[in-house]
């Protein structure tokens, strides 16, 4: 009798066991086919602009080709660059955000480190205002800032040695590096917010010990408190690059002029309409380019443009995740 | 000789005033007073002069002329809004679910996740604005261009709307379901941050808790239900906020009173539009955060 309860409890067991098996099998199969599909989704674009940079005019009425162009060139790159005046466009772009984004870290850093370890009078008022920041649109504040930076004037200092209205810095970066470097730029109350609740999160025994071994508050936050940030500064660099990198709004604002890669890739297709026939020999005649063929040209702008993020993206991906994971926005 | 005399207290409060210095001074120049002007500039009727500007106060006709006279204004703000009621929960739910998904533990996780997130980078406005005038080039309207757009997932959701209708699925449900699979790449593409927070919250939920619960016998679907939704709640409400700052950020509305301003040259009423804009947004905000705050689960 017990036996053969025992022999039914096996097959239980063992049925079961094959029951959890199937449907583990099949959660990851079904999981393996999602995640195929949204990478597929993502990828997509990218792809097609790749496979349409390197392909000949030729192909572009050639219904049998799908992805894989036929007759390869380098031409439609090569008069993207020519469009865009790439290298140089690309070095200008580079070191504009390069500089805001370091400046923008550096002050942002500050500013968490002030709120998360000192209480001042008002320190949790102003940290509400930094939220507040985030939170307010920037076309509320656009109008003012316009008119603010074409006559740039602190305290009123200017007029009063020079007796002029201030200085006109539209058209350079100093809008830009001003306003980063003071912690008020992009997205920059969300950068404080990371790097607050960073700070908050390290044990405070660590600065007590420097304070009683006679390091002095800023000594101890540039050799012992910033070495231990650096999941927050990652975070924070990247998306302060990337973000830089793809503004259009206040790169249109306060330097409609300038050469950045964002402000020209907003024109560029018509900057294509507008040089491609001159390129092809075929300015003055009757003849026009062939609308397909711009849009090829534009496309491999786009992927010129973005070329550079990629790059920097298959570098630091890996510490993307890990840094943002650590970097308690969980908070 | 006055230092000295200063408590520790005092020093600590003077040292962390002396750290958030720059953020404090760049926020009294270039955000209060621009704020405060900002306010002024939607009462008058700016005009700019070669050097400075003028300003004549006219009350509140900014504000009656963005509401009853501009022929655009009120239907891109409502546009805008309801775009977002649409996109945000749509976007809520995708990322929770790619990041539950990206936490799991499965081959090729690191390639996976670098893909997932690649849209955080390429989310640039200056790129969907090139595409689109690329493809309005190429056929020579808009119309045409976004009807080529939709033609080119190849996708027909009419069937999708069939099945679902067979079923006996309210049809509101229906539409959002369809309008959710069309815009799918779009919805991918700005829910990049989201899924990187969620992922952050799920990996700070302790493993003993699963463990406890599948020894109880619970299943994946249950603990799901039961631990990961109420641990990872209260980034739900960041995650809403985000989204709805984000959506509003590069709306189309930002983009009329940024032509209201630089194309028309009406710095007034773009500045009363603005207002207008910042109150509605911060009413969404704050009725939104009511409501999901009071459902949130606190773990500590």
């Amino acid at each position: 009798m017990s036996a053969k309860i025992r022999e039914n409890e096996a097959v239980l067991l063992r049925y079961q066991r094959a029951r959890n098996k199937g449907g583990e099998m099949l959660w990851s199969l079904f999981r393996y086919i999602l995640i195929l599909g949204i990478s597929f989704v993502i990828l997509l674009p990218i792809l097609k602009q790749v496979s349409v940079a390197f392909k000949d005019p030729l192909d572009i009425y050639d219904p049998t080709i799908y992805m894989v162009p036929v007759n390869y060139t380098m031409e439609n790159i090569k008069l993207a660059m020519d469009i865009l005046d790439y290298w140089p466009l690309l070095q200008n772009t580079m070191l504009f955000v390069v500089s805001t984004t370091l400046l923008a870290t550096a002050s942002c850093a500050l500013a968490g480190y002030g709120f998360a370890r000192f209480t001042f009078p008002g320190s949790n008022i102003l940290f509400a205002l930094v939220i507040m920041t985030i939170l307010i649109p920037s076309s509320t504040l656009m109008v003012p800032m316009y008119l603010h930076f074409r006559e740039f004037d602190v305290l009123g200092l200017v007029k009063l040695f020079t007796g002029k209205a201030g200085i006109n810095l539209l058209n350079t970066y100093w809008p830009s590096l001003i306003t980063s470097g003071l912690a008020i730029g992009l997205k920059a109350g969300l950068f404080i917010y990371i790097f607050r609740q960073f700070f908050k999160g390290l044990p405070k025994e660590i600065e007590e010990s420097a304070l009683i071994d006679g390091a002095g508050g800023l000594r101890t936050f540039f050799t012992i408190m910033l070495p231990n940030a650096v999941p927050p500064i990652i975070t924070v660099l990247l998306f302060s690059f990337v973000w830089q990198y793809n503004d259009t709004f206040y790169t249109s604002l306060f330097m409609s002029d300038s050469n950045l890669m964002a402000v020209k890739i907003a024109s560029f297709p018509a900057d294509v309409n507008q040089f491609l026939p001159r390129l092809l020999g075929i300015e003055g005649t009757e003849a026009r380019a062939d609308p397909n063929h711009v849009s090829m040209i534009v496309d491999t702008g786009i992927l010129l443009a973005i070329a550079p993020l990629i790059v920097l993206y298959l570098f630091v991906q890996r510490y993307f995740v890990e840094s943002v994971e650590r970097t308690g926005v969980v908070g | 000789m006055i230092k000295r005399s200063l408590t520790l207290t005092q020093k600590r409060a003077l040292l962390g005033i002396l750290f958030i210095l720059p953020w404090l001074l760049g926020f009294l120049f270039l955000f209060v007073s621009p704020f405060v002007q900002s306010i002024r500039f939607s009462f008058s009727e700016l005009q700019v002069a070669p050097s400075g500007y003028d300003l004549s106060f006219i009350g509140l006709d900014n504000y009656t002329n963005a509401l009853r006279i501009d022929p655009n204004f009120n239907r891109i703000l409502t546009e805008s809004v309801s775009e977002m009621a649409y996109n945000v929960p749509m976007i809520l739910f995708f990322s929770l679910f790619a990041a539950t998904l990206l936490n799991s533990k499965f081959k090729g996780r690191p390639l996976a996740r670098a893909i997932f997130f690649l849209p955080v980078i390429l989310a640039s406005g200056a790129i969907a604005e090139a595409q689109s005038a690329g493809l309005i080039q190429l056929t020579g309207s808009s119309q045409i261009a976004q009807e080529l757009g939709e033609q080119q997932n190849g996708f027909d959701p009419m069937i999708l709307a069939n099945m679902l209708g067979n079923g006996g699925i309210p049809i509101w449900f229906i539409e959002y379901i369809v309008t959710a699979v069309n815009r799918i790449y779009e919805i991918i593409r700005s829910s990049g941050v989201q899924i990187l927070i969620f992922l952050a919250a799920l990996q700070s939920v302790p493993s003993t808790m699963y463990e406890v619960a599948k020894m109880e016998g619970a299943t994946a679907y249950e603990s799901f239900w039961k631990i990961t939704f109420p641990m990872v709640s209260p980034l739900i409400l960041t995650n809403v906020i985000y989204t709805i700052i984000d959506s509003f950020a590069d709306s189309q509305v930002t983009q009329y009173i940024y032509e209201t301003a630089f194309t028309s040259q009406n710095f007034g009423l773009s500045a009363a539009m603005a207002w207008m804009y910042t109150i509605v947004v911060s009413l969404i905000l704050i009725v939104v955060g009511f409501f999901i705050s009071r459902r949130v689960f606190y773990y500590n």
